[in-house]
């Protein structure tokens, strides 16, 4: 690649987003990246150990886990799945975007994405009240409908890690929904381009992280057992 | 244009075309998830979907998250990852499965529950 | 016994400008992003967190000169768990690489600063953070779990501030994670040019490996201990038997991180020792490359063998058999770093000063320590030694004779780095004695203890175990008194000292090619590294002062 550009400015440009301690841009974004896909791996391992747990006793009590569907809303489950992959359409088309230094574009995606992470907080939101309605929160109250009386201790271990799972997945997209509305608020101030959009890329990262963590509580939460239309 | 953009020329860019593609399989996989759970396939019902989960999420990292174009370091540390909690999984459920192997370890088998009361 | 340090005598009363004058003000500290200032503010308060789980130590001591012991059994609980968690969590887990790894990580790889410098205040605040947790339930009583929290204990039937001191782990967890995220991405990416991985110093290679357990292995216990908060404060869980939960599995998600964290505990500290043997044995390390492969060998290898914490709990003992054959291995890579390092001393030109016997003392008792662990890691001897003095004395062994003695090598070595000031040599040979007499008469005997039964964490014991434990509880006040004696000797140098040049113990390094202390960008400019680490050269007569 020659360099057939010739520097008629006497003083070398400095490239403000470049911070002190890196000597070029190329490098803090690849020690961005590689910062990011860090904190991933320990986030893998965060809610790995519940995967853990879940896995452990769900092959103990098989027949107590697979009665425990009958409780679960498998539309409204599948259909919020479906919410949070449109929101990582969106993310990933914010990010391509911002690389190509579309401003209004980012920032309709970026709300885009926003608003589909908001409306599955909503539904999560729904569900959970649903599910203290119908007495299926683990404890004292514990008392749904029609389940077995076999399974009535070892189901609440599953609805323990029902909540606590999609509890979790929930408090890290409160936080994507936060650092979605900085990125938003950035880049209405035209803060984001081809030269720098990292805070975009590792954002996106971040939320593509958390709607995959869904991806897998979908199936193993909602159908241990079998449903019908 | 600053000299950065040299920087910048290993970049990527995704086609449109490309993350709407996925984005059709993912929700398809979604569909058919939802759908095999209603025919009773006995243990091969998690088995199913399970795959096709994993098939989403490597899907979702491959190409929304760029695993595609990153440096082998970057994979690396993904397949990293993964392998520690495996060892997590796997060690720790080698514990229970091999409990039974020793007389009396398993009083969950016997489908008595662990209750001390009702 | 010569001394081989030069100061340098003071022929103006200006400092050169350096990371420490270069502004004042508790906002130039408080809102620092220089990895230097944040070592030292880790050090400022990882001491006084030494000093309070140290005080509660010296309580345990006192309350087992006494077979009834001294205290009601409720109070001992609580005395020897506080000991455990705040020097767990907050010193030795921090210890070195929060201190002298945030010091010196940067400048050993030519670079100006850390990955991530917000990040790194960041982690500071999360340790203080945590540390409060720590010290308002302190203040409120304590915790009475044990260190490890165990379930249903810690969920059910504990009285005690449970949740704050599970919160304060978990949020120094987090301090510890984003340590070990900035080393390992500084690393990879920001080594001056021609410093290639294989001429790293050891002291790297030890805080890398240490910074993948630290990512790996740390979240784990955070989501054990956010478990066992929730089934604290919901009254159920799914570690209560009650509803079919298995304490036991409280146990497997929690070791899988707290065995690895004591290799976060000891690695930077043998990265210490390499750095320290090879400058006064005037010797490149023996067997770089497999000391530095040895680190990455400890780091994988201890995520595979927590369940030796857990072979008479109730784990299943075919688990049990292949966890012990597993933690046979893990043994190999710290004996090769044990050999090497003799190898490395075997006709070099050894020297007495203060690091080096602090190495000394790290190389014996660490020894000591890792052979009696073969014990434990032996499923049959551990069914009788498990849960007894012998288990304290081993992990004591490792973690004081081990990590505690070499940051006390490190921060010597490195003290004139950090301050541009020499402390008093007499006094650190005099403390360094000490410590290792006080040492070895504290938990010598916890051997003899634990191999004639008696159990720990136990209020009372049979009085014919009453001498043994005298002698320990004698042998804790005298190390108690001996750690003062750095501390003093140390602050008293930093005012006081002579100032000291660049290299003061004619060292290699890039640390010893820049101003003591260094300025705050370290290097006027980024270094090009031409030769190997530890390039000694042939033996040369050193200068004696």
């Amino acid at each position: 690649m020659s360099e057939t550009i010739a520097h008629a400015e006497p003083v070398a440009e400095v490239d403000l987003h470049v911070k002190h301690h890196f000597a070029t841009a190329a490098q803090q974004m690849d020690a961005d990246t590689l910062g990011m896909w860090t904190f991933l791996i320990t986030e893998v391992l965060f809610f790995g150990g519940m995967f853990a747990a879940y896995a452990v006793y769900r092959e103990m009590y098989p027949q107590a886990f697979a009665a425990t569907s009958e409780f679960m809303n498998v539309k409204i489950g599948a259909a919020n799945t479906v919410v949070l992959i449109c929101s990582s359409l969106t993310m990933a088309m914010a990010v391509r975007a911002s690389q190509l230094s579309k401003r209004k574009d980012l920032i309709r995606y970026l709300f885009g994405t926003l608003i589909f992470g908001t409306i599955f907080l909503v539904v999560k939101g729904f569900e959970y009240h649903a599910k203290y309605v119908e007495h299926l929160i683990p404890g004292k109250y514990f008392n749904p409908e029609n389940l077995a009386p076999q399974y009535m201790h070892n189901a609440q271990i599953l609805f323990f890690l029902y909540f606590c799972m999609t509890g979790m997945n929930a408090v890290h997209m409160i936080g994507g929904v936060g650092l979605l509305t900085f990125l938003i608020i950035n880049a209405y101030r035209d803060k984001y381009n081809a030269d720098y959009f990292a805070p975009v890329e590792m954002i996106g990262l971040y939320w593509h992280f958390v709607d995959i963590v869904w991806i897998f509580l979908f199936p193993l939460l909602y159908l241990i057992g079998h449903w019908h239309w | 244009m600053s000299s950065n953009a040299n920087a910048h020329s290993h970049v990527h860019i995704p086609k449109v075309s490309t993350l709407v593609i996925v984005f059709l399989v993912l929700v398809l996989g979604t569909a058919i998830t939802a759908e095999v759970a209603t025919i009773d396939l006995g243990e091969w019902n998690v088995v199913v979907a399970l795959a096709i989960a994993c098939t989403k999420a490597t899907l979702v990292a491959w190409i929304f998250m760029g695993v595609r174009y990153t440096s082998q370091l970057t994979k690396l540390f993904c397949v990293a990852g993964l392998v520690f909690l495996s060892i997590l999984l796997l060690i720790t459920f080698s514990d229970y499965s091999t409990r039974g192997w020793t007389y009396h370890a398993k009083p969950w088998a016997t489908n008595k529950s662990l209750g001390l009361s009702k | 016994m010569a001394t081989t340090y030069t100061t340098t005598p003071e022929t103006s009363a200006e400092e050169p400008v350096n990371y420490l004058n270069v502004e004042h003000g508790w906002k130039s500290w408080l809102f620092t992003t220089d990895h230097k200032r944040i070592a030292m503010l880790y050090l400022f308060s990882i001491t006084v967190m030494f000093i309070i789980g140290g005080a509660f130590a010296i309580l345990v001591r006192i309350h087992l000169t006494q077979p009834q012991g001294l205290f009601p059994p409720e109070v001992y609980n609580r005395l020897f768990t506080m000991h455990g968690v705040v020097m767990i969590f907050f010193f030795l887990i921090p210890s070195i690489p929060a201190t002298l790894g945030n010091f010196l990580l940067p400048i050993q790889i030519g670079a100006k600063d850390l990955a991530f410098p917000r990040i790194n205040l960041l982690s500071w605040y999360l340790y203080i953070g945590g540390a409060a947790f720590a010290i308002f339930a302190v203040v409120r009583g304590g915790v009475d779990t044990g260190w490890t929290f165990y379930a249903p204990y810690s969920t059910t039937y504990s009285n005690s501030y449970v949740l704050s001191a599970a919160m304060g782990a978990f949020v120094a967890g987090f301090s510890s994670i984003l340590t070990g995220l900035n080393f390992i991405v500084t690393v990879h990416k920001m080594r001056a040019p021609g410093m290639s991985w294989m001429r790293m110093p050891l002291f790297i290679w030890a805080h890398y490996a240490t910074g993948l357990i630290q990512i790996l292995g740390t979240p784990v216990v955070a989501i054990a201990l956010v478990l066992v908060a929730v089934e604290r404060v919901m009254h159920v869980g799914i570690f209560d038997p009650n509803i079919g939960g298995d304490p036991i599995l409280f146990q497997h998600i929690f070791w899988f991180y707290s065995h690895p964290a004591v290799y976060i505990m000891i690695l930077p500290g043998m990265g210490v020792i390499s750095e320290v043997i090879a400058c006064f044995s005037r010797k490149r390390i023996f067997g770089y490359e497999f000391v530095a492969a040895s680190s990455m060998g400890i780091a994988i290898l201890g995520f595979l063998v927590w369940g030796h914490h857990m072979f008479v709990t109730g784990q299943s003992v075919y688990t049990g058999i292949v966890f012990s054959f597993l933690t046979f291995f893990v043994a190999v890579p710290s004996a090769v770093k044990v050999f090497n390092w003799t190898a490395t001393m075997y006709k070099g030109s050894v020297t007495f000063d203060s690091p080096m016997l602090y190495a000394f003392a790290f190389i014996g008792l660490f020894t000591i320590g890792g052979l009696t662990g073969l014990f434990l890691s032996t499923l049959a001897t551990d069914v009788a030694l498990h849960g007894t003095y012998f288990v304290v004395a081993h992990f004591h062994f490792v973690m004081v004779g081990g990590m505690v003695v070499a940051f006390l090598a490190g921060l010597h070595f490195w003290w004139p780095k950090m301050t541009g000031r020499m402390y008093s040599e007499p006094w650190a040979k005099f403390a360094a004695l000490l410590i290792f007499a006080g040492f070895n008469l504290t938990f010598l005997p916890q051997f003899v203890l634990g191999y004639l039964g008696m159990p720990r964490r136990y209020a009372a014991y049979p009085p014919e175990f009453q001498v043994l434990n005298v002698l320990s509880t004698a042998g804790a006040s005298i190390l108690g008194i001996a750690f003062f004696i750095p501390m003093i000797y140390l602050t008293w140098s930093w005012f006081k000292g002579p100032r000291v040049g660049k290299d003061p113990w004619h060292a290699k390094g890039l640390e010893w090619e820049i101003q003591s202390p260094p300025t705050t960008f370290n290097f006027d400019e980024t270094p090009t590294v031409t030769e190997e680490a530890y390039n000694y050269g042939p033996l040369e007569e050193h200068p004696v002062v």
